[in-house]
């Protein structure tokens, strides 16, 4: 119970600060495509008998620099790479599990997510991604900004955006890995936007959107997870309903205001 | 045009996309402290002309020094105003926010801007006459206020070197008028400015140097001395006409 409040807290933390950058950069669709792609890896990992973090947290590194390179390249559009990937990825998850005796609970678990099974070690490796990934964004904020916001500009000045992007995805895909732990594949990518799109809501100013997004991330994560003990529902839905159910409140919220 | 020492030197350069040619041996030298008008059609490749001398897209061949340098030695000393509406007018980012952005190439990694770069910032705002609106989100602005914001970040930025892509397309004469007063005012303190522009009407009056080009160059130097009918048939392909003789009254059907 511990355990998974602390998961909770500290993946509340990481996907709202990257959902930032995801919104801003209109990322969404890599977000939800890495998720549902680096099933091949964490399916890999529970037939090889391997902590299915870590070979996921692999092969969504890989598929998130392959997007970035080929849609850098320009041979092909972004989209269509995510879509090609997502799905096959997908395929190559659910074929390999099904190799594995009596897979359907597991399987349920890697789809939907399962807070309470964080082991001591998902708290580990949670803690080395939350480090990993807040020093990136903190040394790189301001740069980070530039690039979202004008990315020709930054370039222009001698930003190295290359650099920048790729350790952005590379940023992107740990967190996803932290977020599938949580609400699993399918809806990995909610904490990924949601945050930001509500504090996005709440104020046109990047320093109190990104504020209001921790605040989102974090709160709605425990309070999905306190919800789901007491109505005995499952906690990656639940925490999914509650940034929703904030964001949808933000944006009434807005709306009101915007009328007067 | 003889030059002794050259802001800006560009050597045979050529660039093409798919296979096809947009700039062909592209080769010039502009003294420092010059306003310079690129002048052209549609399709003349002048804003590829910036994007190579700024090194944001892949030349052919050819090459381009700035102050002597190559252009990622100097970064920090040329400004650069892309087409306005290249970011995304909702980003939550306030008029003075995106002037600071100028200041970043001066910062180093996870230095945060001090109180110099914040009285830089409201000076150049200043300047654009954009100060009382400093607090604004960038989208609420019209195209000429954005446009003069995005003139501001270039000021900021304290450089050498202005490269503008047709900073006064779409915009209010009051916004033109700012603009073209402050890049005066720049070229009096020894900038040296190049941009794009498509008026030809004011040409004349507000370039000292132009640069006519169609996919190459067809004319570079003073503007009394080649803003000319002959070189404007050249550059617009018969897509202009010359009224009167005399007085080289000229019509584009551009």
């Amino acid at each position: 119970m511990q355990r998974a409040f602390l998961a909770v807290i500290m993946v509340g933390l990481l996907c709202s600060t990257l959902s930032f950058f995801v919104v801003l950069n209109k990322l969404s669709f890599m977000g939800a495509g890495i998720s549902h792609a680096m099933l091949g890896g964490i399916a890999a990992g529970v037939l090889l008998g391997v902590n299915p973090l870590y070979t996921g947290a692999v092969s969504a590194v890989f598929i998130a620099l392959l997007i970035g390179y080929i849609s850098k390249q320009g041979k092909m559009q972004e989209d269509t790479a995510i879509g090609i990937l997502f799905a096959t990825g997908m395929a190559l998850g659910i074929t390999l599990i099904s190799f594995k005796e009596g897979y359907y609970p597991e399987l349920f678990s890697l789809l939907f997510g399962n807070v309470l099974a964080v082991s001591a070690a998902d708290l580990w490796f949670l803690v080395t991604v939350l480090i990993i990934v807040l020093l990136f964004v903190s040394i790189f904020f301001k740069e980070l900004l530039a690039i979202s916001f004008d990315e020709e500009l930054a370039r222009a000045n001698g930003l190295p955006v290359a650099f920048l992007y790729m350790g952005l995805l590379v940023s992107l895909s740990l967190t996803v890995v932290a977020s599938v732990m949580v609400v699993g594949v399918v809806l990995a990518s909610a904490l990924l936007v949601i945050p930001a799109a509500a504090g996005y809501r709440l104020s046109k100013n990047y320093r109190f959107m990104l504020f209001f997004s921790i605040i989102i991330g974090v709160t709605s994560g425990i309070a999905g997870l306190v919800f789901s003990f007491n109505y005995d529902v499952p906690s990656g839905a639940s925490i999914v309903l509650c940034s929703a159910t904030v964001f949808f409140v933000s944006l009434i919220a807005s709306l009101t205001v915007q009328r007067r | 045009m003889q030059q002794v020492a050259a802001a800006l030197s560009v050597d045979d350069v050529s660039v093409s996309y798919n296979g096809m040619a947009v700039l062909e041996k592209i080769s010039f030298a502009a003294a420092p402290g010059q306003l310079t008008g690129i002048i052209g059609p549609n399709g003349a490749g002048k804003s590829t002309l910036l994007k190579a001398i700024m090194g944001l897209v892949n030349v052919d061949c050819g090459s381009v020094r700035i102050l002597g340098l190559a252009v990622d030695k100097v970064r920090p000393k040329i400004a650069y105003l892309p087409q306005k509406n290249t970011f995304d007018t909702d980003f939550p980012i306030s008029v003075e926010g995106v002037v600071m952005t100028g200041r970043y190439p001066h910062l180093g990694w996870c230095a945060l801007p001090g109180e110099k770069d914040r009285r830089i910032v409201e000076e150049c705002l200043h300047k654009v006459s954009m100060l009382q609106l400093r607090k604004r989100q960038i989208g609420q602005l019209s195209g000429g206020e954005q446009q003069r914001v995005l003139l501001a970040r270039a000021l900021a930025q304290e450089a050498e070197l202005f490269f503008l892509d047709e900073p006064f397309a779409g915009i209010d004469l009051v916004s033109e008028s700012v603009i073209m007063g402050i890049l005066k005012e720049l070229r009096s303190e020894g900038k040296t400015i190049f941009a794009v522009h498509h008026d030809l009407s004011k040409t004349e009056g507000y370039f000292d140097t132009l640069i006519l080009m169609n996919k190459r160059i067809i004319a570079f130097g003073k503007t009394k001395e080649v803003f000319r009918a002959r070189y404007l048939q050249e550059t617009y392909q018969g897509s202009i006409a010359v009224i009167n003789g005399y007085n080289e009254l000229m019509v584009v059907n551009a």
